[in-house]
């Protein structure tokens, strides 16, 4: 049983299974978000949990005090993602006969703020204050010896909120992973509002009216950022090497891994000749296919599988969205490249310290 | 505003110099809103908002006040500029020398990665079949300090999983090129002196340079 969880947890399938799993709760929504099939999902998360603190390895990772909040966060992810498509279902029903949305009939033109909204928040501030407090109490902080340049933590990870980040680092070079990704998500998300004109699901919560807009937040925020967390915390261990969550911690997990640049695999493996000394032609087709990604595929969406999308967007809207959208997903496609195989760098011009 | 002399003037504001004043208007304008408030009272003219700015002519007490102002921005100009650059050159720093005697060549075994000079120089000090070799410590990724692991014969950084092999050559995880060597050589009584000031990086063809292998 422990040895099928660890070998689920290789980082492939590990991402294959939480990408299906997010899909298929938003293709079957009605299914997974009916209460009783809801608890079930629940009540064997936690049992789940109770059988694996029995093992010891599992117990000590999962009780460091540095990732308490993320078991607290899991459940409240579940939780809300939960909320949102149940009263998604819910409203997509009542749309379907003709109704107004439950949020519409409960207040139709405004949401009351005070006293109303300003006393919950407020309840809410205490009950926050309140549960910090006794776990400030209860847990010590998890403080290290004093910092030492020689010496590196080891495994060495960023705090809880950052795993995803430092996830990133693992498949690019400092400069894209840590400077130009993170303030494409940062400008992405101020983007939305002034990409994403669609007055539609704008105060209540829906999903048919909405699918494309709803599933690419589930990927990139459930997919993308929270599994991030959850392999960064509980599947690395020393080395950064991968464990399943049964797995000992050992130093000397050996892995056998070489890294393979695309150069080598395009000239060596596929055409069978040397790689060429200059680096411009040696790259050549790295950059092609990185431009071609970036450049060509918005333009053949927009001529055969988005055309509704562009008319109702316009065409700045439109690639603006597409680019942002592409650069998402040409994350996981990088990460399943490395693990699968080995594939260090697309375009790996170390003359100019350039790679992606 | 020059013709509504009866009008309190906003606190803080110059009054007009030219105009005859009533003795409201140039009285301290802390005092002149109590006053002059009675008498506006029952009219409240509004106030005609200047749109164009004039340049007014400046009293000497004007004069004086743009003085102060002005030695005020000079000073906390430079006095910014002294700090920063002071900031630069600070009173203690612990960097270790960069030049250091790392003993006889003879000290070192063939085929092993001697790690004493790890935490004071930063360097690994590694010997192969021909020679002597002087690694830095420094992860080419993100700057973090590997390990070097002796069953796998390979350094592997603890921050993002790069791996190195025994010769500083990249081949897993992110990190974009191999480690840097150190310029190594031959003091007068035999030992062996590694110099930080001088690296020797191999995409560049630099590891070809006599200087980054010490022959034995």
């Amino acid at each position: 049983m422990k040895d099928f969880f660890n070998a689920l947890a290789d980082p492939s399938r590990f991402f294959l299974i939480f990408t299906v799993a997010v899909l298929a709760m938003l293709r079957w929504r009605e299914f997974f978000t009916a209460p009783k099939v809801a608890l079930t999902i629940f009540a064997g998360a936690v049992i789940f949990f109770v059988w694996a603190l029995k093992d010891p390895g599992f117990k000590a990772n999962i009780s460091k005090p540095d990732n308490i909040p993320i078991i607290f966060m899991l459940f409240l992810v579940g939780y809300f993602s939960w909320l949102s498509l149940y009263r998604a279902v819910k409203n997509d029903r009542r749309i379907d006969r003709g109704e107004l949305p439950e949020e519409a009939v409960e207040s139709p033109k405004k949401v009351l703020v005070w006293p109303d909204l300003v006393y919950s928040e407020f309840i809410c501030m205490l009950i926050g204050t309140a549960i910090l407090v006794i776990w400030a109490i209860l847990l010590k902080a998890p403080l290290e010896e004093p910092a030492n340049p020689n010496k590196t933590p080891n495994p060495s990870k960023a705090p809880w909120y950052f795993l995803g980040l430092q996830e990133m680092l693992v498949y690019f070079d400092p400069w894209l992973a840590g400077v130009i990704l993170p303030g494409l998500i940062v400008n992405g998300l101020m983007a939305i509002p002034y990409v994403d004109t669609n007055p539609k699901g704008n105060g209540y919560y829906t999903f048919k009216e909405r699918p494309f807009a709803i599933t690419s937040f589930f990927f990139g925020f459930v997919v993308l950022w929270v599994s991030m967390i959850i392999l960064m915390t509980f599947l690395r261990g020393p080395n950064q090497a991968f464990f399943g969550p049964f797995e000992q911690w050992n130093l000397h997990k050996v892995e056998p891994t070489v890294n393979i640049q695309f150069s080598q695999i395009f000239w060596q493996q596929w055409l069978g000749t040397s790689r060429p000394i200059n680096w411009l032609m040696r790259e050549m087709p790295g950059i092609l296919l990185v431009l071609g990604y970036l450049a060509v595929t918005p333009i053949v969406l927009a001529k055969t599988v988005c055309k509704k999308m562009v008319t109702q967007m316009g065409n700045p809207r439109f690639l603006t969205m597409m680019i942002m959208f592409l650069i998402m997903v040409a994350m996981p496609i990088k990460m399943v490249l490395r693990w699968t195989c080995n594939l260090q760098f697309i375009v790996n011009i170390q003359e100019l310290a350039l790679n992606i | 505003m020059a013709d509504t002399p009866e009008v309190p003037k906003p606190a803080g504001a110059i009054p007009p110099p030219i105009v005859a004043a009533p003795a409201a208007a140039s009285v301290a304008p802390a005092s002149a809103a109590p006053v002059a408030k009675p008498a506006a009272a029952p009219l409240k003219p509004r106030p005609k908002v200047q749109m164009v700015w004039e340049p007014k002519e400046l009293h000497r007490r004007d004069w004086m006040l743009v003085g102060a102002w002005s030695l005020f921005a000079v000073a906390s100009l430079l006095s910014t500029i002294f700090y920063i650059v002071r900031f630069l050159f600070p009173n203690v720093t612990y960097e270790p020398p960069l030049q250091f005697k790392a003993g006889l060549p003879t000290e070192y075994a063939p085929g092993r990665v001697d790690e004493r000079y790890k935490a004071a120089f930063g360097t690994w000090i590694v010997r192969d079949d021909r020679g002597l070799y002087a690694l830095s410590t420094t992860c080419t990724h993100l700057g973090c300090t590997p390990n070097w692991l002796e069953g796998e014969q390979k350094f592997k950084c603890p921050c993002h999983g790069s791996g190195f092999r025994k010769s500083g050559i990249n081949f897993e995880g992110p990190a974009p090129r191999p480690l840097e060597r150190y310029r190594v050589g031959l003091a007068d009584d035999g030992q062996m002196i590694v110099d930080k000031s001088v690296k020797f990086q191999e995409e560049k063809g630099e590891w070809l340079n006599p200087e980054a292998f010490l022959y034995v």
